[in-house]
């Protein structure tokens, strides 16, 4: 995975990564991702690109529309120094790569290009050449998310186990 | 042989195991789930992607209109018509409508909250039900759809710290200060995917809806577990509206802590969180000139019958400062008419104080208080993120109830001590 880079501080909310206001029902108004903190990342973005992000991020709320309106607008990984729990299995859940990298804020700036091994957890940043290692997914959840995410993780142990009948 | 700690024994039980320890990854049988209105719309639209008809247990599944309630978007409302239709379709057994109150106050009030049981929600603050023994935990509306379908969840076993409380509280400083002391003290991650358990004679000693405070806000930590002791005034809550057996899984003697940490409750002065984060604690001394255009009292976190009572305890016969707004919201519906029967509504609506019927509302941003663009609110809830409770330009800031209320009369963050 590669992209350019968007550099966010600590303790990022899920209301300050989707409003509640842009939320009804199970629709998502995904223009106003970021919006408290950074009106125009929507627009900035462009499909691929990556959050990099410092400690908690995701903190707060367990409401799953915080990474799902990062992943409308484009978003195709997180890489933060730590994260809310709730957050991190949400995105797991739905499909989006999380990676913590410890002290990643300190080698990657905005802009930057970087490149993440999902397997390995090594972040490459091609701009810098700097390598940073972080920590990949644990590898009892892996198959959750390399399923896709955990509906279709669901429904392809549903077809094994009717298949096994 | 070591011990184990309650985040531990409960989990061996929900994995059917006969230990496990921090670090592992288990699949656990969960024993009661809780979805609200703000998600079971995502959950409805997930099951039909999964191409499931029937929930694992009717009966262990608690679904609650709390978060928008009433209805003020014409889409909100649209979402309670599917969502009633949905219970009726799967035949969940345990349905609270609009007004009944908020999940986290209404789950144990109404007996589906047993010691030792596993209890996820679709919410952060489902750690509450660590007051009595029982693990809970939030998790986002895909993992729900999941725990509705198969009755299971993976969790990760985790570590745990032990707070040891000494010593006794000043007159109006309580629970709430104490729990800001330590998001500030100790930094709001430190808890991140651990368990806490909030131990000694301060604890003990505290009425259950004071006690309510340390798990409930633990998840302002980090943590995904917070536990108080399950001792007879639990048992004597709980027996009183459940017949289903259960078993307190409380920690060993000699469990294994990750960290243990003593505090002396008696060296805490009010605390307020200034914006637009929990740990940014400071003596509310130090931000006393600051005006506010609202003051709000409610939530999960502070809209239980002792909060009530003590705001009614300083507002009686007062009046609320000119120009400005006291917004009180009773977690539940019990505690609303208990309130009401005391004299506490009256007291608080003389007084000046609108108050709401029970919701999350403005503690969420979706009503019954929200605020706008340049406004200051001081607010006895659990969080004071950027927009949280309306504009993104607006400041929060957080307290006890007894600031609050305080607060309200002068119109000011005022010490409930110089005060009163």
């Amino acid at each position: 995975m590669k992209g350019v880079a968007y550099v966010f501080g600590d303790d990022i909310s899920t209301d300050a990564i989707i409003p509640t206001d842009y939320t009804h029902g199970s629709t998502i108004d995904y223009k106003y991702v970021f919006d408290p903190v950074r009106p125009g990342f929507a627009d900035e973005i462009e499909k691929g690109d990556i959050v990099v992000a410092g400690k908690n991020f995701g903190c707060g709320s367990s409401r799953e529309s915080a990474p799902i309106a990062m992943q409308l607008s484009g978003v195709s990984g997180v890489v933060a120094e730590s994260f809310s729990r709730i957050f991190y299995r949400n995105a797991i859940a739905i499909g989006l790569p999380v990676i913590t990298a410890k002290r990643i804020t300190e080698f990657v700036s905005e802009g930057n290009e970087i490149e993440i091994n999902l397997d390995t957890g090594i972040i490459l940043n091609n701009t810098t050449g700097v390598e940073i290692e972080g920590e990949s997914m644990p590898r009892e959840i892996q198959s959750i998310f390399e399923a896709g995410g955990l509906i279709n993780h669901y429904k392809l142990n549903k077809d094994e186990k009717e298949v096994e009948k | 042989m070591n011990g184990h700690t309650t985040a531990e024994k409960i989990l061996a039980n929900s994995a059917d195991l006969e230990e496990v320890w921090p670090g592992d990854h288990i699949i656990c049988k969960v024993d009661m789930a809780m979805a609200h209105d703000m998600g079971t719309p995502s959950i409805i639209d997930y099951f039909k992607e999964m191409e499931v008809d029937n929930v694992w247990d009717t009966s262990k599944i608690v679904c609650v209109m709390d978060h928008i309630a009433p209805s003020h978007h014409v889409a909100d409302a649209d979402s309670k018509v599917s969502i009633r239709k949905f219970i009726q379709e799967t035949g969940i057994q345990n349905f609270y409508d609009v007004g009944s109150g908020i999940s986290h106050n209404i789950l144990p009030e109404y007996g589906h909250i047993r010691p030792g049981e596993l209890v996820v929600g679709t919410d952060s603050h489902t750690t509450s039900h660590g007051t009595f023994g029982a693990a809970g935990t939030g998790l986002g509306y895909t993992e729900m759809a999941y725990v509705l379908a198969t009755g299971e969840t993976w969790l990760r076993v985790p570590e745990t710290i032990k707070f040891e409380f000494e010593g006794e509280f000043n007159k109006w400083v309580g629970a709430k200060d104490l729990i800001l002391h330590i998001a500030g003290e100790y930094g709001t991650d430190f808890g991140q995917y651990k368990s806490i358990e909030y131990t000694g004679g301060p604890i003990d000693s505290m009425e259950l809806d004071d006690r309510f405070m340390f798990p409930n806000m633990s998840v302002e930590l980090g943590a995904k577990f917070g536990f108080t002791p399950t001792d007879s005034k639990v048992t004597d809550y709980i027996n009183k509206r459940t017949d289903i057996p259960y078993k307190s899984r409380d920690a060993d003697a000699d469990a294994s802590y990750d960290e243990i940490y003593q505090v002396d409750v008696g060296s805490i002065s009010p605390k307020i969180s200034t914006p637009h984060k929990v740990g940014n604690v400071v003596d509310v001394g130090d931000v006393e000139n600051i005006k506010l255009d609202q003051v709000f009292i409610g939530s999960c976190t502070n809209g239980k019958f002792q909060d009530l009572k003590i705001a009614a305890e300083i507002l009686n016969g007062k009046q609320i400062a000119k120009g400005m707004r006291l917004i009180v919201t009773p977690a539940s519906r019990a505690i609303y008419s208990r309130a009401l029967k005391g004299g506490i509504i009256d007291v608080l609506t003389d007084s000046g104080a609108v108050v709401t019927n029970s919701t999350c509302g403005a503690c969420v941003g979706r009503g019954m208080g929200i605020i706008g663009e340049g406004e200051v609110c001081l607010a006895a809830m659990n969080r004071n993120f950027r927009g949280r409770m309306g504009s993104y330009k607006s400041d929060i800031y957080l307290s006890s109830v007894a600031t609050a209320a305080a607060s309200s009369i002068t119109g000011m963050i005022t010490d409930p001590r110089r005060k009163l």
